[in-house]
């Protein structure tokens, strides 16, 4: 995948846990421009691991200058979080991948409702600045915990019909509510927390709206697990995937290259056939159906692991 | 390098014509002496100077009659263009996709200059001085894919992209091979290829939709594709085959290698940034067979193609009625040897 090397342009804390990066051509050359929901792989080179992690664009599509990112600080989770949290500052140099959009809006609607959980909220924040330039009617829900927790009400700022719902407040997101009375031709989009997204999906089934209305992204990170083991056949090898590391990551520091694009379980990019499989693979992608699963003869290695003897697959 | 442009038809009296530089410059789609379908795409990354491969909108001597005759065939029939209202910013994307390229890959032919949203475009050949505003269609005179198509060879189709799958949402179609834009415009990729013999069985459609959803901005790619046409008509539609379906009637062993033509499509699919939308220009080369065997390795491998080829392909293509006069001609052409890999002459 295509990638150019960007300076840390600035680092601005917004909440304790998340933080914005803007990212700029070195030599200040335009960059390319994308669409609303567009997200970019940032390559960390973190001790002698090299992660990428992807990251949605919360800057103006249509403003080339820069690329700006929130990053929530996980400190439970992978460590790619945390290495943009403690080890980048700004005038840093990182590689940064072409734009690529897999929750784009869909330009037909004749109104964009918007559904954030959490730090859910930053595919939204292109889109809705997409959306205010097209001119479209648009809303948007955001819910978070706690006022301390909702990093997006600093990049909402002033962002005209946008609603926000903080549970701690005892103001509840009413979903049901927010679907109920929507002009025909509305889409809806949800970006959260599983939780969220299959709320949003019983909801939009019980009213009644076509499934091509609805779209969603989850949460694009592959999870730690247990350590385990993988043999490669093509290129005979086997390696051992560590519990922070993803199978994509293990194959990619022995120097085997899987095609890759969202790094997240949405894309299908690194869809690999499972040759033997003795023990149970932990699906964690949104992209194989229910048969390819229980027959476990697919793996998507961005995000997926395995429990059990064997694991070869056709990589 | 200076252009000379052709003044020539492609209808009625079909005086187009391939200069010496222009065959050897055509784009021969068989790479070794056998065809098979396949997708065979590639990084659209340039090639050879002075090949169609070259610049990312190829320029060649018949742009200018090749724009007349677009402008014909949209007179007798409008709906050869035609945008869903939701494709517009994916038409500002085109427009600017290819304002770019050929500013830059061209610029003794075009200019574009831009201050913020206020565009000032200059096409040469064609006489046109333009000052507009960037995504303002008030100051087109028509639509921004309409505008810029009716300045760049080929067809384009603009695929809007959503639940995992490619729909014909917007086009500009008046030199295509037997296929039409108002029957498949609103089709998902699947819809529209419906009628290919075979492919399906192969799996072939499902690996290149995957790809073509993948397909990024900055990295466009292409393939070649092929067909044949007698007389070097652009206007092979359904909706006219009235008028060229009869002339496959009119060639004669006499005839045969000034009225058959090889016809190349040389496809591309780029990423636009705006609207995630696909552009898919399909860009037309015809070469008359008398021209191709001045190549002696393009007439060998011809001969051996065309002679090999699986009867449903010939008919899907739409030449099984000429092909033994096709085959002989070129046999003529043949004689044994062998020819060397790829497609270059
Ligand atoms: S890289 Fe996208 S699904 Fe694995």
């Amino acid at each position: 995948m295509s990638a150019r090397m960007l300076r840390v342009a600035a680092v601005e804390p917004l909440t304790p846990l998340v933080t914005r990066f803007r990212f700029e051509d070195p030599e200040d050359r335009r960059l390319p421009l994308f669409s609303g929901g567009a997200h970019v792989v940032v390559e960390m080179p973190d001790a002698d691991l090299l992660r990428r992690n992807a990251y949605s664009l919360i800057s103006d599509p249509f403003d080339g200058s820069g690329y700006e990112i929130a990053v929530r600080r996980e400190d439970t989770g992978r460590g790619g979080s945390r290495f943009m949290h403690t080890q980048v500052s700004a005038g840093d140099l990182l590689r940064v991948s072409e734009p690529v959009n897999l929750f784009a809006l869909d330009l037909r609607a004749r109104k964009h409702v918007m559904i954030a959980g959490g730090i859910g909220i930053t595919p939204f924040l292109s889109q809705l600045k997409q959306l205010s330039r097209l001119q479209v009617p648009y809303e948007l829900h955001y819910a978070a915990r706690s006022r301390a927790e909702a990093a997006g009400l600093r990049l909402l700022n002033g962002a005209a019909h946008v609603h926000v719902h903080i549970s701690e407040e005892g103001n509840r997101m009413d979903i049901g509510a927010i679907l109920s009375g929507q002009p025909l031709g509305t889409h809806v989009y949800t970006c959260g927390p599983e939780g969220l997204i299959a709320g949003v999906e019983d909801a939009a089934a019980r009213l009644g709206w076509p499934q091509g209305a609805l779209h969603s992204e989850a949460f694009l990170s592959p999870p730690p697990g247990k350590p385990f083991e993988v043999t490669l056949a093509r290129s005979g090898t086997t390696l051992t995937v560590g519990p922070h590391q993803s199978l994509l990551e293990a194959a990619e520091a022995a120097g085997v290259e899987i095609p890759w694009s969202c790094r997240g379980g949405a894309c299908g990019q690194c869809e690999s056939a499972v040759l033997d499989c003795h023990g149970r693979i932990e699906h964690n992608d949104h992209w194989l159906g229910e048969e390819d699963r229980n027959a476990q003869t697919k793996i998507m290695p961005c995000v997926s692991r395995f429990q059990g003897e064997t694991l070869i697959i056709d990589r | 390098m200076t252009l000379q442009f052709n003044d020539e038809t492609f209808r009625d009296d079909y005086t187009y014509h391939n200069s010496a530089a222009a065959i050897l410059r055509f784009p021969f789609p068989f790479d070794r002496d056998s065809y098979m379908y396949s997708v065979n795409m590639e990084p659209h990354a340039g090639g050879p100077e002075g090949s169609p491969f070259d610049k990312r909108f190829d320029v060649d001597e018949h742009y200018v009659s090749e724009m007349r005759d677009r402008e014909i065939t949209l007179a007798e029939d409008p709906l050869r263009c035609q945008s869903l209202p939701h494709m517009e910013l994916a038409g500002w994307d085109l427009l600017e996709l290819i304002m770019v390229s050929k500013a830059e890959d061209y610029p003794e032919l075009f200019t574009l200059n831009r201050d913020g949203d206020r565009w000032h475009w200059i096409n040469r050949p064609l006489g046109i001085e333009h000052r507009f505003t960037f995504l303002d269609p008030t100051t087109l005179p028509c639509g921004p894919m309409e505008y810029i198509t009716r300045q760049a060879q080929g067809d384009f189709a603009v695929l809007d992209q959503r639940e995992g799958n490619l729909w014909m949402d917007a086009g500009m179609v008046t030199s295509q091979a037997d296929w039409s834009l108002d029957f498949d415009i609103g089709m998902n990729f699947f819809e529209w290829h419906a009628p290919v013999p075979k492919a399906h069985e192969m799996g072939v459609f499902q690996r290149a939709l995957k790809f073509l959803l993948n397909i990024r901005q900055g990295s466009p790619a292409r393939r070649l594709n092929w067909t044949m046409t007698v007389n070097p008509r652009l206007d092979t539609s359904p909706e006219n085959y009235h008028k060229w379906g009869p002339e496959k009637r009119t060639v004669t062993a006499e005839n045969v290698g000034r009225k058959q033509f090889l016809r190349v499509e040389l496809q591309t699919f780029w990423r636009l940034p705006r609207s995630n939308a696909l552009a898919f220009p399909i860009r037309c080369y015809l070469i008359s067979l008398e021209d191709l065997v001045t190549v002696p390795k393009w007439g060998r491998r011809l001969h051996r193609v065309l002679r090999d080829l699986p009867d449903e392909l010939a008919d899907y293509k739409g030449f099984a009625v000429n092909r033994p006069l096709i085959v002989d001609y070129l046999s003529q052409h043949d004689d044994g040897a062998p020819t060397s890999p790829g497609i270059f002459p």
